[in-house]
């Protein structure tokens, strides 16, 4: 599979997923984040460039709460949580974020 | 997301057995495991030429090797026993999920080719041949079973239904043909050690942080060690526990009781992974291998007891098959093996179940608990199914149902069961389980979830239930995916520890 961006094709997987995340850029976040019904505000980019900053370092999205946490203190206690998350995210933070974030999906019982 | 769109069962009062409707899930499939993710666990990339004669021989195989395989598939009388005990077949009505129907895929091709009637008379005892027809039938509901033999109980011969499933997916990887997210999974946990694949550092730094959070809301210095020699207890877990919610305030449970006790103990940066989808597959060698990694954590950081986490088929192969794979329990009888049974302390059980640890300090006086701090949780108890059905917890028979059970009862004030035909042994399936726990499947984890809503919802409307205790990473995750669907708040479900964890007392051992 691929999505077409600013006329250039990107491989996905079969679940959409980017299989290059060194090809990830903004243009196709968007993309990304459209076929997820997801609509993109500042709020949802602080989790995504979170999300890669924290892969970057450890190779894996952070864990939930680790995340919650980050956000939490980024955005005032109220939303350090996996509701707000779940707002942002619908179909669940941790594997919709990480799709529009370009990185592999998260695997095992999550 | 990409799955298609569907329509959740309506939640009856009472459970009925559903009129039929052919085909109704011969879309449901889960993605074909790639020929790269193939590679890495020694399968064929992908289908094999000629993957007739080559699925008839592997089946020819596992009769040799499984006596049970051949008793199985000989005794079936066709009762009917067990045709609307399946919750599958029960949420999805099709009736290729009748456990029956579902094991007569494999019984049919098993009939003409081993044995002498269906050589002679296909016809008339309902042989079949292996066409491409019935090997995506195999590859379809072979993964529209969770292995959870719920039917099994039900069958007057005693049929492993699961073992036929486990069979069928052989098979199938045999010839190129399996599924992507297990085997997908199996590669990351000999690559990476767990079945997320979190590198070490990454566990390392969200074991840190949960250190601080812990001292935040308790102000105890609760640890969670990793990789600590000497330690008296090696605690293998799914690696859930350390990334997803709920499941991560288990882990906060275990590491308090712990600390409560005055127990070292300590995590495996190598075996950080209970979890062992080796037996979803049915294939001998990956369970092994998977096995192993816990062996060798454990000579290597010469722990005196093994304790097994919140998981539920991690307990079966643990409790099961351990004692011959690795020489955990007796049985093995390799260098190694014999080198473990040395070392451990065989005054405890080995393995250990987390709720047999926290049951026993809770019956010797080591653990205190403030019962008022779960007051606002009115809970439930979901029996997993291989914890319930495969597996045994303390000295008695049943202790697997009453253990937990009573645990939540020490930890908490209000308490109430589901109907019964639902739970023990006879517990429905969360839906999620045995290799099924994917996104594309989500349609058949909805419907499949179906009995056990049904159950639920009693408990909800009769006694305010709002909390569905489990002690399986599966569980918990399938639930926080599909309580929404029936209009239940995602944040019901949690674990055992994760009551222990709210209503314990810290602070004696400082």
């Amino acid at each position: 599979m691929a999505i077409e961006v600013n006329g250039k094709s990107y491989e996905t997987d079969e679940e959409g997923y980017l299989v290059d995340l060194n090809e990830w850029n903004e243009d196709v976040a968007k993309i990304l984040a459209e076929q997820e019904n997801v609509n993109m505000t500042d709020q949802h980019w602080e989790v995504i460039n979170f999300l890669r900053e924290y892969y970057n370092e450890f190779q894996i999205a952070p864990a939930v709460r680790v995340l919650t946490k980050a956000i939490g203190k980024k955005l005032g206690a109220e939303k350090g949580n996996s509701q707000y998350l779940y707002e942002l995210f619908p179909y669940g933070p941790a594997k919709q974020a990480c799709k529009i974030a370009g990185l592999p999906k998260p695997t095992g019982c999550v | 997301m990409a799955a298609a769109e569907f329509t959740t069962p309506e939640l009856k009062e009472f459970p009925a057995i559903p009129a039929l409707r052919p085909d109704a899930m011969a879309e449901s499939k889960p993605y074909v495991a790639s020929d790269k993710i193939n590679a890495a666990i020694g399968f064929p990339g992908e289908l094999v030429p000629d993957w007739e004669a080559k699925a008839i021989g592997r089946l020819g195989e596992l009769l040799k090797k499984y006596r049970s395989l051949k008793v199985y598939l000989d005794s079936c009388v066709h009762c009917g026993a067990c045709t609307d005990k399946c919750h599958y077949f029960l949420g999805t009505s099709d009736p290729k999920n009748m456990p029956v129907a579902r094991q007569d895929l494999l019984r049919g091709v098993y009939r003409r080719h081993f044995t002498l009637a269906g050589k002679l008379f296909p016809k008339l005892v309902g042989a079949t041949e292996l066409t491409r027809e019935v090997l995506d039938d195999w590859y379809k509901y072979y993964n529209q079973c969770s292995e959870c033999r719920r039917c099994s109980v039900f069958c007057p011969y005693g049929i492993d239904t699961a073992e036929i499933t486990m069979a069928g997916r052989e098979i199938l990887d045999s010839i190129g043909y399996g599924q992507k997210y297990s085997n997908e999974i199996i590669g990351k946990v000999h690559k990476i050690g767990n079945n997320l694949g979190l590198p070490g550092p990454a566990l390392e730094d969200t074991l840190q942080g949960l250190e601080e959070d812990v001292k935040e809301d308790t102000g105890v210095d609760v640890k969670f060690p990793m990789d600590v020699q000497g330690a008296e207890v090696l605690l293998v877990t799914p690696s859930a526990d350390f990334f997803a919610e709920p499941h991560i305030d288990s882990l906060i449970g275990y590491a308090k009781v712990f600390h409560a006790a005055g127990v070292s103990w300590t995590l495996s940066s190598k075996a950080s992974e209970a979890g062992n989808f080796g037996m979803f597959i049915g294939n001998y060698d990956q369970l092994r291998r998977i096995a192993l990694r816990i062996r060798e954590a454990a000579l290597e950081l010469g722990v005196k007891r093994i304790v097994v986490g919140e998981c539920g088929h991690a307990w079966r192969v643990a409790y099961s098959f351990w004692n011959t794979l690795t020489g955990v329990g007796a049985g093995a009888t390799d260098p190694f093996a014999i080198e473990l049974q040395k070392q451990l302390d065989h005054r405890y059980k080995q393995p250990a179940h987390i709720c047999e640890v926290t049951w026993d300090l809770i019956q010797q006086g080591a653990l205190k608990f403030d019962k008022e701090a779960n007051d606002h949780r009115i809970v439930t108890f979901h029996d997993s199914c291989n914890v319930a059905r495969a597996s045994r917890m303390g000295d008695a028979p049943g202790g697997q149902f009453e253990i937990p059970r009573s645990i939540i009862k020490a930890v908490a004030n209000k308490y109430v069961e589901m109907a019964p035909g639902t739970t023990h042994e006879a517990t429905f399936c969360c839906g999620g389980g045995g290799g099924l726990l994917t996104d594309e499947l989500l349609e058949l984890r909805v419907k499949g979830a179906l009995p056990r809503m049904e159950a639920l919802k009693q408990v909800v409307d009769r006694d305010g239930v709002n909390f569905m205790a489990t002690i399986c990473a599966i569980c918990k995750a399938q639930f926080t995916k599909v309580l929404p669907y029936y209009k239940f708040n995602r944040g019901m479900v949690g674990g055992v520890h994760q009551l222990v964890s709210t209503a314990i007392k810290l602070g004696s051992n400082d």
